[in-house]
């Protein structure tokens, strides 16, 4: 049985340039919340994957919105509405470059990557998918992309299949192939997961999808800040992410799909900007993207998420990965040789994410302990619970990593855990 | 000031090692799961309710030391006691373990269950500590619906 090799969703860590010097020192500076002392201790800030910090200058961004640009957009003739009409169309456009959409139109901004999944679940699918087709998930995904299908299989009587996984984490691409048929209308994967960091091979699995007629959806929660993404060259259909793990606002993030499929999808909610000409006789919609963007958008969000797009570009996600996958490895060394410690989530390619449990310690304490000496990491099931059972714990403790974080940090941790060692005897 | 001692007593520690009254028994005529869903905490209360008085008390289940303690001293505590006395028992943890307690002396009638008197300062695991006591007291309405630490608990 195979599993998914690394030489297929690698492109994005294998052909990275030599990196250049990373300064991360330079780079803590741009987070003001690091300053911040917990519990009287400075914070050591590892749970980026619930959400990420906010470099002052996303901060600023949004302060100046409110301070001298806030107006409503697409509809005002006055000097502001047009100002913060431009500033968020301008902001979309930063999201066409930061995935590679090959236009605006297919940019959509929603509240978060669960609502990108939602959207496509209720307009795709209802329109699309029928009583007896079937749709694939894989055995690792985050409730929100389990519960957006199966209250879709309830409205229409579809049936829910799932990619198994192995003992490292790793989806069986063997089953995945076995479970595509002509019945198969969508595939909807995570491009990282949430609870074991496991970097599917998605462009592998767009392209056996593909080989069906079956369009994928992308859940790049986990991903957009840790890889580059170019949804051209991995030829998916719709691909999710949410700003606030980008280190943008929280309560924005984007949908992005192909234009054909956006075209022939019906609303998903019907209000203001979405539409073109409403009587009571007949509406017609909006052009894309504004069909799917019904009321008034986070406009502060999209502008901030812009400004944190922007900032990331700065620093180049080519250098923050290769970063990122130094500290990734240390940290998976010192904790691993730890006696009692089991790292949940072995995959051979990951990115961010270092589950693990402590031999006769439950996770809620373990994170309680660390809380104390100012260290957030997660514990409980990541609302992942199909993943907490396969690998049979009720929970595990999570460190999930940004490029701000540090070694001297990962030692923090693993002092830490010695007290909790100590502490449980 | 932040004291780990405060939440993780010596007696917390003890009842984790060592849970009292961790099984299951035949001839239990009550019984009630409950779960904590946020961390995936799961217990089950046994009882042996005869009349008005519990005559044995046991659990079973998965939790973190604070929920296994809490569990293992409620059993503890109540083995013996009328329906009635579990009540002002139920009322006095929960007030303790939302800082709120009235008195030293309400205090003091808890006995060994004061080590879980520092949880009031750690509000995210007020849930741990309570999830065997809102079990116990489905178990006692004769409640079959799993409790769960996410819906909303009259006091």
């Amino acid at each position: 049985m195979t599993t998914i090799s690394n030489a297929i969703t690698s492109k994005t860590c294998q052909d990275l340039p030599t990196p250049t010097y990373f300064d991360v020192g330079k780079v803590r500076q741009d987070f003001p919340i690091l300053k911040e002392k917990v519990r009287g201790k400075p914070l050591v800030y590892l749970d980026n994957a619930a959400t990420s910090q906010k470099p002052q200058v996303v901060i600023d961004t949004i302060t100046r919105y409110y301070l001298a640009e806030n107006s409503n957009i697409h509809r005002g003739i006055h000097f502001l509405s047009e100002r913060a009409t431009r500033a968020y169309e301008d902001a979309r456009l930063k999201v066409k470059g930061f995935l590679n959409a090959s236009s605006t139109q297919e940019v959509i901004f929603v509240r978060g990557t669960t609502e990108g999944i939602n959207l496509v679940a209720q307009s795709y699918g209802r329109a699309f998918i029928k009583a007896g087709d079937e749709i694939i998930v894989s055995a690792m995904e985050h409730h929100s992309n389990i519960v957006p299908w199966q209250i879709l299989c309830e409205q229409v009587g579809v049936r829910l299949r799932v990619i198994p996984i192995n003992d490292n984490g790793e989806l069986l691409i063997d089953e995945y192939e076995r479970l595509l048929n002509a019945k198969t209308k969508i595939v909807s994967v995570a491009h990282v997961s949430n609870a074991l960091g496991t970097i599917n091979p998605i462009r592998q699995i767009i392209e056996m999808a593909h080989r069906w007629n079956a369009p994928v959806l992308i859940d790049g929660a986990q991903a957009a800040p840790h890889l580059a993404v170019d949804v051209q060259d991995l030829d998916c259909d719709f691909y999710a992410f949410s700003g606030h793990k980008l280190f943008g606002p929280t309560g924005i993030g984007v949908l992005y799909g192909k234009a054909d499929l956006l075209e022939k999808m019906p609303p998903y909610q019907g209000g203001g900007d979405m539409i073109r000409s409403v009587t009571f006789e007949k509406t017609i919609y909006n052009t894309l993207p504004y069909k799917f963007e019904a009321g008034t958008s986070h406009i502060a969000g999209v502008i901030g998420l812009g400004s944190a797009i922007d900032y990331l570009g700065r620093i180049g996600l080519e250098k923050i990965a290769a970063y990122e996958r130094g500290l990734l490895a240390y940290a998976t060394d010192v904790l691993s040789v730890i006696t009692g410690v089991r790292i949940i989530g072995t995959a051979k390619e990951k990115a961010g994410i270092l589950s693990f449990v402590l031999n006769g310690v439950h996770p809620h304490d373990i994170g309680t302990i660390l809380d104390c000496d100012g260290i957030a990491i997660r514990a409980g099931h990541h609302c992942a619970m199909p993943v907490m059972e396969r690998f049979g714990v009720p929970a595990t403790a999570r460190a999930s990593f940004a490029f701000y974080n540090t070694k001297e940090e990962v030692d923090a941790l693993v002092r830490a855990i010695h007290k909790v060692i100590e502490v449980f005897g | 000031m932040f004291d780990l001692g405060e939440l993780y007593h010596d007696i917390i520690f003890d009842h984790n090692r060592k849970p009292r009254n961790f099984r299951k028994f035949e001839g239990a005529n009550r019984m009630a799961e409950g779960s904590n869903p946020l961390c995936g905490d799961q217990i089950t209360i046994y009882l042996h309710l005869d009349g008005e008085v519990i005559r044995d008390i046991s659990f079973q289940g998965s939790g973190c030391a604070i929920s296994k303690a809490s569990a293992s001293m409620m059993t503890d505590s109540l083995k013996g006691k009328t329906r009635a006395e579990a009540k002002v028992f139920f009322d006095k943890v929960h007030k303790m373990l939302i800082g709120e307690i009235d008195t030293k002396s309400d205090l003091n009638e808890l006995g060994e269950l004061t080590a879980l008197s520092g949880v009031c300062n750690f509000p995210n695991r007020v849930k741990c500590a309570s999830l065997a006591w809102h079990t116990l007291r489905a178990a006692l309405k004769g409640d079959e619906t799993v409790v769960s630490t996410e819906e909303t608990i009259e006091t």
